[in-house]
């Protein structure tokens, strides 16, 4: 192998790529938005949508996308003041911040596959 | 012309240009600071309507509404759509800078998203308050 990828460079473009997913995943927010002042047709389509299993893969997706990159973007901050920018503490953020965003994971599937309301 | 009274036009003009952020890159530290006080102002925000909508996804029209038209939820809301739009601007405008390499392709992207960000925030604004002050069809 010519170049190993390395936590950190992977971990800087997955918080790119999370902020385009929701960026443009904003999408169904003001879908969700319109069909709540619309009502009738327009929200029970949302419903159906939300309803169905591909739909909830699509919210699971996106929830554990703002989660990481919520968590990612709290590290950013963290940086900007100087903390825990030395070699070792970007690497215990890194995995601080993967060990949140697998437990959003968890819960994400508990909250939207095994609990009746949401 | 007097040395002191050049020195201090050039000091007073660089340091009225530093302020007003408009450095050798022009946007100058502008954007990078609107990017870091929106995400600032995004985690709680996020937090709070992230709850919110696990518990609402799939509820009664009724049931949403009620929840949405409360003045607490609405402004929680609102500030979501409008705080979370433009710090998503702001990202897409990097990506889009970072990426596109032919300037008139590069400015006519960055214009459309612009335009389209704008337009969607303000579809959500508007029909959150439509729905808070009751004027659902």
């Amino acid at each position: 192998m010519i170049y190993r990828p390395q936590l950190t460079s992977v971990m800087s473009i997955l918080h790119r790529l999370t902020g385009v997913a929701l960026a443009l995943g904003m999408v169904f927010l003001v879908w969700w938005l319109v069909a709540l002042a619309q009502g009738g047709g327009d929200y029970q389509l949302v419903r159906l949508v939300a309803g169905h299993v591909l739909g909830r893969l699509v919210l699971l997706g996106f929830f554990v996308a703002t989660i990481y990159h919520l968590a990612n973007g709290m590290r950013h901050l963290f940086w900007d003041f100087g903390v825990g920018l030395s070699l070792e503490g970007v690497y215990r953020g890194g995995y601080l911040v993967l060990a949140v965003t697998g437990l959003s994971v968890l819960g994400g599937v508990f909250l939207l596959f095994f609990c009746g309301g949401a | 012309m007097a040395r002191g009274q050049s020195k201090r036009e050039f000091v007073g003009r660089s340091l009225l240009g530093r302020a007003k952020g408009h450095g050798a890159a022009r946007s100058g530290v502008g954007h990078w600071w609107m990017q870091r006080l929106t995400a600032l102002g995004l985690i709680p925000l996020v937090v709070y309507c992230l709850v919110s909508f696990l518990t609402l996804a799939d509820a009664e029209l009724g049931t949403a509404r009620d929840w949405l038209a409360a003045p607490f939820h609405a402004v929680m809301m609102l500030l979501l759509v409008a705080v979370g739009f433009y710090h998503g601007a702001l990202g897409l405008q990097v990506v889009i800078e970072d990426y596109i390499a032919h300037e008139t392709r590069r400015i006519l992207l960055l214009a459309a998203m612009k335009m389209l960000m704008t337009a969607a925030a303000a579809l959500a604004l508007f029909s959150v308050l439509r729905v808070a002050f009751g004027a659902g069809g």
